[in-house]
């Protein structure tokens, strides 16, 4: 079964912050792949927001549990036929995307079950990734800390391939950017970022 | 972790008719029932422990003077256990029509002299609900900080939740159903006809007799055991092992030790159980189905139990509740936005998983609970209450 984890370095509090500046306040939130609950029990406590996180992993179940954070335990290969259309003002994806066999329909599913949805991944196509690939080996960097052989991360995909992907299923997008160490960058995010964030909605 | 120590199981009567879903209703009745750690003075720790198929009040501690009595969830509920004693007030109950102490087909029939037998009239999930929510009256507790029952224990929890929501702060619903499946029919039917064709049984009336129709509740156990079992946790515990060195080629005596485990369970449960009470508690099992008055829709049903938190478990290997069933509670919550967590445990031993031990079980349990008791804290100091 696939395990879905945060990677390590989304965890970061100036990410998590960044992230849920995307979320208005006292929204409804379904967060998949929702790790500790770390970002929904911020969202609850700073911006007043309700909803559930989806996990699969026991540990992260019962580290949510601790945090009195509402989570459900299921497997997002399964879909989403849990939740109804537009029962979420926003569903966040936060660096799960890329765990997943079947991006595209989480990604239609995620657009189908929130009004807005938020998506974090990481970009291969930041710098260091792309010399890497030059010089003919996979990256191992901070953000991509694996080897081709036993990374979670089965999909590969960039900040500007995110962006044919969203216009291919009807998804418009509010807002994009990429982060580096947390910072956001807007300038050139394919080339200098190591995270891209895409808020999007149903066109 | 210690026990609860020696309890005391307690009888509470009750002369006040309860009219029961059938249409007919218990003249007078009596419940017998457990507690277990110190009500606080808003009375507002209270949590009910609702039982399942074959077991009782009798939830956790032991009697003094009797070997291996330990309640059916002794290992949940305690001090310092995930069901906390030391912070909560915890009530086991036995239901009507059980053959624990509460009144069932065990006990007299007023009106006859005779024991009810066959007459006890059926009893269902609801009826359950509406005696313990009188059991409570009398306790003084008109808010239950929380409700938890395992299989047909959860179905009763669901169901406080719908009758009485105003009475329930949260619900923990573990390995069950919003009702049973037709396969779930299916093998109460086989248990009930193995009781009912065992010559012994007389319509019920057996014990006018003086006989117990223990054949018939022998197979309706087997049954009943094969279903709360996995497939695999059988294969591990007793594959194909014989019970003698070589086979005896015989049809009717026991060569696996399967048959050796199954035949024994049968005998011991025939000692104790009461044939029409299981005919009773497997049809309160089948009549259970909460989104029947609203045309099959569970959502519209749980719309009542909207200010209610809930906390559902399944485990993955268990087919007679499996957790597809517990998605349907969880996505009947989801729809109505009520606060839910959801837990599926991958632990290898089918249905029964919900009273073992396991860490990740009882995590779960034990930090939902914990928030419970943050809550009741917090309700307490709100309400000007010192006792905390």
């Amino acid at each position: 079964m696939a395990r879905l984890r945060r990677g390590a370095p989304m965890s970061s509090r100036r990410e998590l912050e960044v992230i849920a500046e995307l979320v208005p306040t006292g929204s409804r939130v379904l967060d998949l792949g929702c790790g500790g609950g770390e970002l929904l029990a911020h969202l609850r406590d700073a911006r007043g927001c309700t909803g559930y996180g989806v996990e699969i992993d026991d540990q992260n179940v019962l580290a949510c549990a601790r945090r009195g954070v509402n989570v459900i335990q299921l497997n997002l290969e399964e879909g989403l036929a849990l939740f109804e259309d537009a029962s979420f003002d926003v569903v966040l994806q936060l660096q799960t995307l890329q765990h997943l066999r079947n991006t595209e329909r989480m990604l239609r599913e995620t657009a189908r079950v929130g009004r807005q949805g938020i998506v974090s991944f990481p970009n291969f196509a930041h710098w260091p990734n792309r010399m890497s690939v030059l010089r003919g080996r996979m990256p191992v960097t901070k953000t991509l800390p694996y080897q081709w052989y036993d990374t979670p991360n089965i999909r590969v995909g960039t900040f500007a391939d995110f962006e044919v992907l969203a216009q291919r299923n009807g998804l418009r997008i509010r807002d994009s950017f990429g982060l580096n160490g947390g910072q956001p960058v807007r300038r050139w995010p394919n080339l200098l970022a190591s995270v891209a964030v895409f808020s999007f909605e149903r066109s | 972790m210690a026990s609860i120590g020696h309890v005391t199981p307690q009888t509470m009567h009750f002369a006040e008719p309860l009219p029961l879903r059938s249409g007919a209703s218990l003249s007078a009745y009596d419940l017998v029932y457990e507690t277990y750690g110190a009500l606080n003075a808003d009375k507002s720790n209270a949590v009910l422990v609702c039982h399942a198929l074959n077991a009782s009040h009798h939830v956790a501690g032991t009697y003094a003077g009797q070997e291996r009595s330990e309640g059916w969830w002794d290992n949940l509920v305690g001090p310092g256990k995930p069901l906390d004693t030391n912070v909560f007030f915890v009530i086991g109950v036995n239901n009507l029509g059980s053959c624990f102490g509460s009144t069932g087909p065990m006990s007299p029939n007023p009106a006859t002299g005779q024991l009810w037998g066959a007459d006890f009239p059926v009893v269902t999930v609801e009826d359950w609900v509406d005696a313990q929510a009188r059991l409570l009256d009398r306790l003084g507790i008109t808010r239950l900080a929380a409700i938890i029952g395992g299989s047909l224990g959860g179905m009763q929890a669901l169901s406080w939740t719908l009758r009485y929501p105003e009475r329930v702060r949260d619900c923990i619903a573990v390995a069950t159903a919003p009702s049973l499946s037709a396969q779930n029919i299916a093998f109460n039917e086989v248990a009930r006809r193995a009781i009912i064709t065992d010559p012994d049984f007389h319509g019920g009336h057996f014990h006018a007799h003086g006989v117990i129709p223990k054949r018939g509740l022998r197979v309706a156990r087997m049954i009943g055991h094969i279903t709360y079992l996995s497939d695999d946790s059988m294969e591990e515990k007793f594959g194909r092992e014989l019970r003698a060195a070589e086979l005896g080629y015989s049809t009717q005596d026991i060569e696996f030790q399967i048959e050796s485990y199954l035949r024994h369970q049968g005998d011991k449960f025939s000692e104790y159980f009461d044939a029409n009470t299981y005919l009773l508690i497997t049809r309160a099992l089948d009549y259970f189905d909460p989104a029947l008055a609203f045309g099959g829709d569970l959502s519209r049903a749980f719309e009542v139990a909207r200010h209610i938190r809930f906390g559902v478990v399944s485990f993955t290997t268990d087919w007679r509740f499996s957790p597809a069933r517990s998605r349907e509670i969880v996505k009947a919550l989801v729809d109505n936005r009520i606060e839910v967590s959801y837990a599926e445990i991958a632990a290898p031993h089918g249905h029964d998983a919900f009273l073992l031990e396991d860490p990740r079980y009882h995590g779960v349990l034990k930090a939902w609970f914990s928030r419970i008791a943050v809550d009741v804290r917090d309700g307490a100091l709100a309400a000007g209450g010192s006792d905390v």
